[in-house]
């Protein structure tokens, strides 16, 4: 996925300005920024739910904006914030609903969709939940169940809205280590989040955005810096690393 | 339900009510004040279409074929399509308490009918004047839906509910100068809904609409699904979901346009049915879509039933499915919520 001198604008009030990065299938990216900063706003472009005001999202060569929405539902899987529906789904219905874009328009998921289903469910290791009501399954299995969703969807980007928002420590931990293990099978990943120690332990790349324009883009060691957290997040901060630079903590420069 | 059950056989929930419509259908008819019986009925059929020696007598056959056949069979269509509606607007809504009168196709179809009454029509003019209105209602909903700025869903069902009361107080109006010796009660006995006097030409009426708007719901249910997630999470999944909402609206309208129209304003069975529904099969709108038809069907029917039999003079169905429809609402609003 190729994102090319990307600006979104409301009306007058300019969101994104000339937003340029790509990501590789296999590869993990992290868009790292506060909240309000246009990383919802990025990906609706991404998604084709918005179109750019100039510049434009490519995947595999092809513009975004140009895709029906079965075309970019077969490229791209959206894994929102774990959220309850108006009504309460089983577990196994909620996944088979990522098959949609596989079958006609008047048509219900067949065969090949129910096995889809449940690979996607084995995969995750929430078979065991197939029966049970997503809206009566806690917030880390929900974020499983999305993600189960996404595999069943069979698009290989995977654009996940702070996935780890609303999650417990463990929970936190188990989601991310699992979206990890889908970037080793070739799925390129991308992640909105404002947790710099999270971004730099996970990721391939980082993308910094700062009042909508690229602060920075890059490795997770070339990027997570005090001064860049510093500015993004307009606190004093101190990035400390740890274990032979594997982790980077951020702590509070006045601290000590 | 149960947690621990494998993929509960829904498909044979559809059978066991396609069959227990089709009891209903027969008993119904056997039900009245002037008997026939099974074995009648039976001949009085079976001779349109073999040669049968009459063994009935031509006022059995005159009656089951011009009334209680066709109203029997109304009460399955009305019952049916307000329900599938009601079905289809609460997916499309994301809103569960949604009813098929959410965008004013009762408010519509209650006016047409009343300035038919003043200006002095028939019956067959009192259903077409009504249909329009209904159409019209709901096309002017959309519209200024449409114009609404902010969420287009809740601009929906705003103006449904501003432009359903403008249209309300143009029927209280009519209501207000029409003639209270035989205009005035007409039109009050029109809003309490009745499928007294159902005659064939209202089936023949009401057909084509209900056919037209059940076939597409029913073929679309697995995408209305997708539809209750949310716009954007449906566009992502590679549904269209501003086209196929506007197609549910499109067939949820006809088909409520149409039942009100030959029905009369008939509350509550939009709303309860689908979610006594969903208590059976779930919300899963592959199987809650045709379990929502058939159960409205059988509903109605026994409910008309009951109008008709009940007492000498009829009870007009709007009340009686009231008298039901609102119990059942409050037990629905003090239960705690479906299974934890």
């Amino acid at each position: 996925m190729n994102v090319e001198n990307l600006s979104f604008a409301y009306g007058e009030h300019g969101v994104l300005h000339d937003v340029s990065f790509s990501v590789d299938y296999g590869e993990f990216l992290s868009v790292l920024g506060p909240n309000g900063v246009g990383k919802s706003t990025l990906f609706r472009c991404m998604l084709g739910l918005l179109t750019p005001s100039s510049g434009a999202a490519y995947v595999d060569g092809r513009r975004v904006a140009e895709m029906s929405a079965r075309e970019l539902a077969y490229a791209i899987a959206y894994i929102p914030q774990s959220h309850s529906p108006v009504f309460n789904y089983s577990v196994y219905d909620m996944v088979l609903m990522g098959t949609t874009a596989q079958t006609g328009g008047f048509a219900s998921p067949g065969k090949r969709q129910r096995s889809l289903t449940n690979k996607a469910l084995r995969r995750l290791g929430i078979e065991h939940l197939a029966d049970r009501g997503y809206g009566s399954i806690s917030g880390g299995e929900r974020q499983l169940v999305l993600i189960a969703r996404a595999i069943a969807q069979e698009a290989k980007i995977l654009v996940m809205d702070e996935p780890s928002a609303n999650l417990d420590y463990g929970n936190r931990m188990r989601v991310m280590q699992t979206v990890q293990g889908l970037t080793r099978d070739g799925y390129a990943v991308i992640q909105s989040t404002h947790d710099p120690d999270q971004a730099y332990l996970y990721s391939d790349k980082i993308l910094a955005l700062q009042g909508g324009r690229v602060a920075a883009f890059g490795t997770p060691k070339e990027t997570v810096s005090s001064a860049l957290i510093s500015a993004l997040y307009g606190v004093d901060v101190e990035v400390c690393s740890m274990r032979g630079d594997e982790i980077r903590v951020c702590i509070p420069a006045d601290s000590h | 339900m149960e947690k621990n059950k494998k993929r509960p056989p829904y498909a044979a929930v559809i059978a066991v009510l396609m069959v227990l419509l089709a009891l209903c259908i027969v008993g119904s008819v056997t039900l009245g004040r002037y008997p026939i019986g099974f074995r009648e009925m039976c001949g009085i059929i079976g001779s349109r279409f073999m040669d049968i020696e009459p063994f009935w007598k031509p006022v059995q056959e005159s009656l089951l074929l011009n009334h209680r056949l066709p109203r029997i069979l109304l009460a399955c269509l009305v019952g049916c399509c307000l329900s599938a509606a009601g079905a289809a607007y609460q997916g499309v809504f994301q809103n569960p308490m949604a009813a098929p009168d959410i965008l004013g196709a009762s408010n519509g179809a209650a006016f047409g009918a009343a300035l038919a009454i003043l200006l002095g029509l028939g019956g067959g003019m009192i259903t077409g004047f009504a249909f329009a209105a209904s159409l019209a209602t709901v096309g002017a909903v959309i519209y200024v839906g449409g114009k609404a700025r902010g969420k287009r869903v809740l601009g929906l069902v705003l103006s449904g509910i501003m432009i359903g009361s403008l249209v309300s107080s143009g029927t209280s109006f009519i209501k207000l100068v029409a003639d209270p010796q035989d205009q005035l009660p007409a039109i009050t006995y029109w809003l309490m809904g009745s499928l007294n006097g159902a005659m064939p030409k209202d089936l023949i009426f009401a057909l084509l609409p209900m056919a037209l708007g059940l076939v597409p719901l029913h073929l679309l249910r697995w995408r209305i699904n997708i539809l209750t997630l949310g716009d954007e999470e449906a566009q992502t999944m590679g549904v269209n979901a501003k086209r196929i909402r506007t197609a549910v609206i499109f067939c949820a309208t006809l088909v409520t346009a149409a039942s009100v129209s030959v029905s009369g304003v008939i509350g509550w069975v939009g709303l309860v049915i689908p979610h006594l529904t969903r208590r059976m099969v779930g919300n899963n709108y592959k199987y809650l879509m045709p379990a929502s038809m058939l159960f409205g069907a059988i509903f109605l029917l026994l409910v008309d039933n009951l109008s008709r039999s009940l007492f000498a003079t009829e009870i007009p169905l709007g009340i009686l499915t009231s008298l039901i429809g609102a119990p059942f609402f409050i037990y629905l609003i003090t239960r705690d919520g479906e299974r934890h």
